[in-house]
């Protein structure tokens, strides 16, 4: 596995690997740790340089039982977190769909989850982190120590050093079941109805969208902790692989399984239902099929996440209409508002707006066509894409995406580099 | 299992049988050569599970003190309800056919020393009349092959010895267990080309921890090692001699 999550990129790097904190930070001049490599373009990708996998960095090292304060090394997995801490009462802060990213990952992304417009992206509940830089310094960072590598570290891409552990807030709960509603809607003003709403309501809220249909129908589902079940509930579901062969062959997704998959689906989630369901299947209901990017078969797929203002939030309906025409568009696409509660990050891709994601096979010039127009439509409303997914995006895009991109480059570390860093800092 | 001793606990086989049962556990003694890297283990360990634990730095190739290091350890923790041996390297055999001292100092540390501390540890267990020793074998104890037969006439020593060792330990009511894994991603086998047939560390943990609770004897872990092996072993010398293996 050389590949990120999206298998786009094909990279010549070379490849070693981190065991212990204390192990010694190879050199190389061109190098970029990175932990379970779940981006989905090139951010974990360092092609003609030196990838270091610091996944073997898998150890906690300390919590805090009445305020539930972890620390642990950047190779933990977010779900590793939650197994250990759901049976004592706490919780992740925020949580990206997928739970194989590690803590580290999650930092350098300052990823955001289902819960944006009350908690804020990841980077808002980080305490501390250990930076090491190329140099041999090895910085303990935080609001008040070295707070402006910290700043350029949350959301950092992973450029300003190796984060070698990570302490950061859990939240209290109660009980380890969700509390789900789900409500079907018919258009995107449905959808951004019931999100105003919900959202005053219910402390998750996202919603599934069907990128074929031209009127903008989907899923929204909005879920809290249970109020009653305690703590012991099983958190694992039963997992299964999509098998290589599957990776190594064609892309069973086009437009025929893709109207199937989606059809079945809203017919299964019609109208408005209330249930209680698992934290995995709830936050991660992905995770349980593993190996899920073999469905795009040899040649992969891209996705594609912007936000834009909630002034502008019409330009998505220009969106739905280029990717219907196109063709083009897969299962599970998601649309969320996001909230205003801002991360201390200097790169955070975390803004008040709609954000949506989507996936797309990968047909070569035709897709890279439609994702350009996309990226076009996005700036023009002024908006942002998310590095995390992103492959393809131009450096012009990247500046006006992140306002303080200047400030951020004084933090980068010299001898660290990503393909994605070359691509869009190619000055 | 309440007590746990791993001794070899900072590879990667020990670091993910002990992130499965560390929960289940009261004391945990943990033993390896690095105190840097113990250190960290401990941490990790104290804060996953409630059990008190405890390192021991100890190079486990030196024999002689074997007797004394199990002692240590029935001082710390009193019954070992779980002896899990599980230390090594991958000996590089191009090395051995030029460097007969890198060949016999491996063979120890793979083999004779493996011998020599599954019987101390037998010993104190037959004592106490309960426990399982589970001692990491390999699935290149069953052939020697043409790739690796210093390591993998030391795992067959190692295996053998545990064949008689369990049989002998019957009447005390002792368990032994030989874990023969195939290929496991481990910082042991970092230099190689994963293929279909690797394992994580996480999967052969889990397939130990159902065999100690199970009390089997011979565990290949993944399972279909069973099957592959029995056909390379089935392959008659005059075929086998001349592959490639």
């Amino acid at each position: 596995m050389n590949d990120s999550w999206g298998n786009i990129c094909r990279p010549r790097q070379t490849q070693s690997n981190l065991n212990w904190r204390t192990d010694v930070l190879p050199v190389a001049d061109k190098k970029l740790v990175v932990g379970n490599r779940r981006s989905y373009g090139d951010v974990c990708i360092n092609d003609g340089g030196a990838i270091i996998d610091a996944t073997g960095l898998n150890r906690f090292i300390s919590f805090d039982r009445s305020t539930g304060i972890v620390r642990c090394e950047a190779g933990v997995t977010l779900w590793q977190v939650a197994k250990f801490a759901v049976p004592l009462g706490w919780f992740l802060p925020v949580t990206p769909g997928t739970g194989f990213v590690t803590v580290a990952g999650a930092v350098a992304n300052d990823v955001h989850g289902k819960n944006h417009h009350v908690a804020g992206s990841f980077g808002c509940f980080v305490k501390k982190l250990q930076l090491r830089r190329s140099n041999g310094d090895e910085l303990v960072c935080s609001e008040t120590e070295n707070t402006e590598l910290f700043a350029a570290t949350i959301g950092g891409l992973g450029l300003t050093g190796f984060i070698s552990w990570v302490e950061f807030a859990l939240k209290p709960i109660q009980h380890s079941m969700m509390a789900v509603d789900s409500v079907s809607y018919n258009s995107y003003e449905e959808f951004l109805a019931l999100s105003s709403e919900s959202e005053k309501t219910h402390e998750y809220c996202v919603s599934w969208i069907d990128c074929l249909d031209k009127s903008g129908r989907g899923v929204f589902f909005r879920g809290k902790h249970a109020e009653e079940g305690g703590l012991d509930a099983d958190l694992e579901a039963a997992k299964r692989s999509v098998p290589a062969l599957v990776g190594a062959g064609f892309p069973l997704v086009n437009q025929l399984s893709v109207y199937l998959f989606n059809a079945t689906y809203m017919r299964a989630h019609a109208g408005n239902r209330q249930y209680t369901e698992t934290i995995a299947k709830f936050f991660y209901p992905l995770d349980s099929l593993l190996n899920w990017n073999r469905i795009y078969g040899r040649k992969g797929f891209y996705q594609f996440q912007c936000v834009v203002p909630l002034e502008n939030a019409e330009v998505l309906k220009e969106v739905f209409a280029c990717i219907s025409a196109a063709n083009q568009g897969s299962f599970l696409s998601v649309l969320k508002t996001m909230g205003s509660i801002a991360s201390p990050a200097l790169l955070s891709f975390c803004r008040p707006g709609v954000t949506l994601a989507i996936d797309f096979p990968n047909r070569g010039k035709k897709t890279m066509q439609l994702l350009s127009t996309l990226e076009d439509l996005v700036m023009h409303a002024g908006g942002a894409i998310y590095p995390a997914k992103d492959a393809t995006m131009s450096a012009a895009t990247f500046e006006k995406s992140f306002p303080k991109l200047a400030e951020y480059i004084q933090y980068v570390d010299p001898a660290f580099t990503s393909s994605f860093w070359q691509r869009v800092n190619a000055k | 299992m309440k007590n746990l001793l791993i001794l070899g606990a900072t590879s990667g086989i020990s670091q993910a049988y002990l992130n499965r049962v560390a929960d289940r556990c009261e004391k945990i003694v943990l033993v390896a050569r690095s105190a840097e890297k113990l250190q960290q283990l401990a941490e990790h360990a104290s804060t996953i599970s409630d059990a008190s634990v405890t390192t021991l730095v100890f190079d486990l190739a030196n024999a002689e003190e074997h007797g004394k290091l199990v002692s240590t350890v029935t001082e710390t923790m009193g019954t070992i309800d779980c002896a899990l041996v599980s230390y090594g390297q991958l000996t590089d055999q191009a090395r051995c056919a030029t460097d007969p001292a890198y060949a016999m100092e491996q063979f120890n540390l793979n083999g004779t020393s493996t011998v020599s501390l599954s019987l101390h540890l037998s010993n104190q267990l037959a004592k106490q009349g309960s426990g399982s020793l589970a001692v990491i074998g390999s699935v290149a104890g069953d052939r020697g092959r043409r790739s690796n037969y210093c390591y993998g006439a030391a795992k067959s020593a190692v295996e053998s010895f545990l064949a008689g060792l369990r049989s002998d330990m019957q009447k005390h009511k002792v368990h032994v267990l030989t874990i023969k894994p195939g290929f496991v991603d481990t910082p042991m086998t970092s230099a190689f080309k994963k293929g279909a047939l690797w394992a994580s560390a996480d999967k052969v943990a889990s397939d130990i921890d159902r065999a100690i609770t199970k009390k089997k004897s011979v565990l290949y872990t993944p399972w279909f090692w069973r099957y592959i092996m029995l056909i390379i072993k089935c392959i008659p010398e005059f075929i086998f001699k001349k592959l490639p293996l």
